[in-house]
């Protein structure tokens, strides 16, 4: 019989002994989990609306407004709750639209080999080269503003870092015994890449997930920063630190300080996050 | 394959590279939507002949074939067309901002180096140590840090707060009026005019922007050092000077980072693409007046040449950056030109 204080030795302690060795996970997981939350409960955290003007204008930190107020009577700490909201989402959609299509096009051009290989290599290497941001402004200032055309920007700029790796992957996977013996037992490209070579590659992807979402967390911020954004009165952190920006000679350092944090915090916790998922996979990543 | 060769091999690879991306952005300003005409016309309610006049005289009526074909036989003699906003050659106005990206880039590049490799060689003494944890925290939270953030937050602090630095421009306005340059390079103009009082002023001004930029990429040089320097450390030549009983100091430097520096030149020479979309952020926040101001000048007027040019030119920048580096190490470590 197992009883419950032992039970908790054979669980917990191991538990916690595994947590110690792994403190960036642990730092990682804390400040997702904290942003996350905070994000989709904006509502239940912020003391005030983040549109509608309700105080004095620029309200120093302190009392009633923790994080002071804005040119416009607005609550700085509501607007920064509020301000996560469209950053996690471009993150989070662009980060799942490159990687569906930029995996899907490394395991093509990884097992098809040949000229289609050497084609979409040379555009992807390319794009990779050319800075993320830079190409996300100039597509998103001709999509025009707005949260999907933001998506989309982001999303192409991310599919080379994908392709790269599914491919580099497949090749590796296409070596394995195993995939010579299905090969020889007639199994078509459509079956290979779906039960054998795409399962064996999703981990190297899973690995730079998080670090793209980070990434992707602070071009949408220069893009909003850049007033490529949602229009005004939404809340973003990018956008408030533009807007802060016209206040900063005068010395109200409150508007873009909150806001900048904010932003850090996020993608800190996603950089750490994606550090410690690869401590914990293996220690070649 | 010969050293030539390989270089020959390389500065070939670059040109689809450049070419590639001058087609996405050619694609993207031309297939998607929004008239450039209607936007120099400045709206609505324009005349239907007019438009058809102003398409006409820019080409636009044409097919987009055409018009790509006119677009890479221009680019090929160094002619990015003209600025639809004022009517001036691209290529001369790119050329007007360049000096001032490059010195902001370099700057940064070398700040990066300077705080990037010190640290990383501290931490990599101190491996595993409480010293090492806490800058590994700290160069992870450089590329945390939204670069216009860091750099407005130091322009907060050091200029408007300290008032130690200025908080944009290169010069003040006024100096700048004055101003004769002669090859575009502030810093290097003011020497050659001899006007060193005018030299430090430009010095004051190039030091916060170009530490943003330098700080947000010393992080990424740090952890490339600091893994570099410990790899090299557990090699066999390192222990014997150890042994031979030289001090430690001219053992890590003179040995072991020596031979570390060649995947760090890497790293960093590969990073010039970050530095550039840094660049545009810090040019933005900073006033500076360079091609990342110039390129969102552009896409706010729709200048669709403007934007088309600055784009061709920092992937000709990113290419002769990486190729430096390439062929350096090629240089360095043999191994490379036959692989």
């Amino acid at each position: 019989m197992v009883d419950a204080p032992q039970g908790s030795r054979v669980v917990v302690a191991p538990l916690r002994a595994w947590l110690g060795r792994r403190r960036v996970l642990v730092a990682g997981i804390v400040l997702v989990g904290l942003v996350v939350v905070i994000t989709l409960a904006a509502p239940l955290f912020a003391p005030f609306s983040p549109t509608l003007p309700g105080a004095d204008r620029l309200v120093p930190p302190g009392g009633v407004h923790w994080f002071g107020t804005d040119q416009l009577r607005r609550d700085v700490l509501s607007r920064v709750i509020y301000g996560g909201r469209i950053p996690l989402e471009v993150a989070f959609s662009s980060t799942v639209l490159s990687l569906l299509i930029g995996a899907s096009l490394g395991w093509i051009s990884g097992y098809a080999s040949g000229r289609l290989d050497r084609t979409l290599s040379l555009v992807m290497d390319a794009l990779y080269s050319f800075p993320a941001l830079i190409l996300a402004i100039t597509i998103v200032a001709m999509l025009g503003p707005g949260v999907l055309n933001m998506v989309a920007a982001i999303a192409i700029v991310y599919i080379p870092t994908y392709f790269r790796v599914a491919r580099g992957q497949t090749l590796r996977v296409r070596e394995e015994a195993y995939v010579e013996a299905a090969q020889a037992l007639g199994a078509r490209a459509p079956r290979m890449l779906r039960v054998h070579i795409a399962p064996n590659t999703l981990n190297a992807l899973m690995a730079i997930v998080s670090f793209n979402i980070a990434d992707a967390i602070l071009t949408e911020a220069g893009l909003a920063f850049l007033g490529f954004g949602l229009p005004p009165p939404t809340p973003d952190w990018g956008f408030d630190i533009q807007n802060g920006q016209a206040f900063l000679q005068s010395g109200y350092w409150w508007l873009i300080t909150f806001p900048g944090i904010a932003i850090v915090i996020t993608s800190l916790g996603f950089n750490l996050l994606g550090e410690g998922i690869g401590e914990a996979v293996g220690p070649q990543s | 394959m010969g050293l030539l060769r390989y270089a020959v091999t390389r500065v070939l690879l670059t040109i689809p590279m450049v070419l590639i991306l001058l087609t996405v952005v050619f694609l993207v300003l031309h297939v998607m939507p929004g008239n450039p005409v209607l936007v120099i016309l400045g709206g609505r309610n324009v005349p239907l002949a007019l438009i058809h006049e102003y398409e006409h005289r820019l080409g636009f009526d044409q097919p987009i074939y055409v018009q790509y074909a006119k677009y890479l036989w221009g680019v090929a003699h160094g002619n990015l067309g003209e600025s639809f906003a004022t009517g001036m050659s691209v290529t001369s106005q790119i050329g007007l901002h360049l000096p001032a990206t490059l010195e902001l880039s370099f700057s940064g590049l070398f700040i990066a180096a300077l705080i990037g490799v010190s640290t990383g060689v501290w931490a990599a003494l101190r491996q595993g140590g409480i010293t090492d944890q806490v800058l590994r925290f700290a160069h992870i939270g450089t590329y945390a840090i939204p670069i216009f953030w860091s750099g407005l937050m130091l322009q907060m602090l050091f200029g408007v707060f300290l008032k130690w630095f200025p908080t944009g421009l290169q010069l003040n306005p006024v100096d700048a009026a004055f101003f004769q340059p002669i090859t575009g390079f502030v810093l290097l103009d003011t020497l050659l005019r001899g006007n060193f009082a005018l030299f430090g002023e430009a010095a004051l001004h190039l030091l916060l922007p170009a530490f943003t930029l330098g700080l947000a990429l010393s992080g990424l040089v740090g952890r490339v050092t600091r893994a570099a320097l410990i790899e090299v450390l557990d090699l066999d030549y390192v222990r014997t000077a150890r042994a031979k009983g030289l001090p430690h100091r001219v053992m890590v430097l003179k040995h072991a980072l020596r031979n570390a520096l060649i995947p760090i030149i890497t790293v960093v020479g590969i990073q010039f693409a970050i530095l550039m979309g840094g660049a545009v952020l810090t040019e933005a926040v900073f006033s500076w007046p360079g091609i990342g101001s110039f390129l969102l000048q552009s896409i706010k007027a729709r200048d669709f040449n403007a934007i088309q040019g600055t784009v061709v030119v920092i992937a000709v920048l990113i290419a002769s950056v990486n190729l430096v580096v390439d062929i350096f190490y090629a240089l360095i470590d043999p191994r490379v030109r036959f692989s």
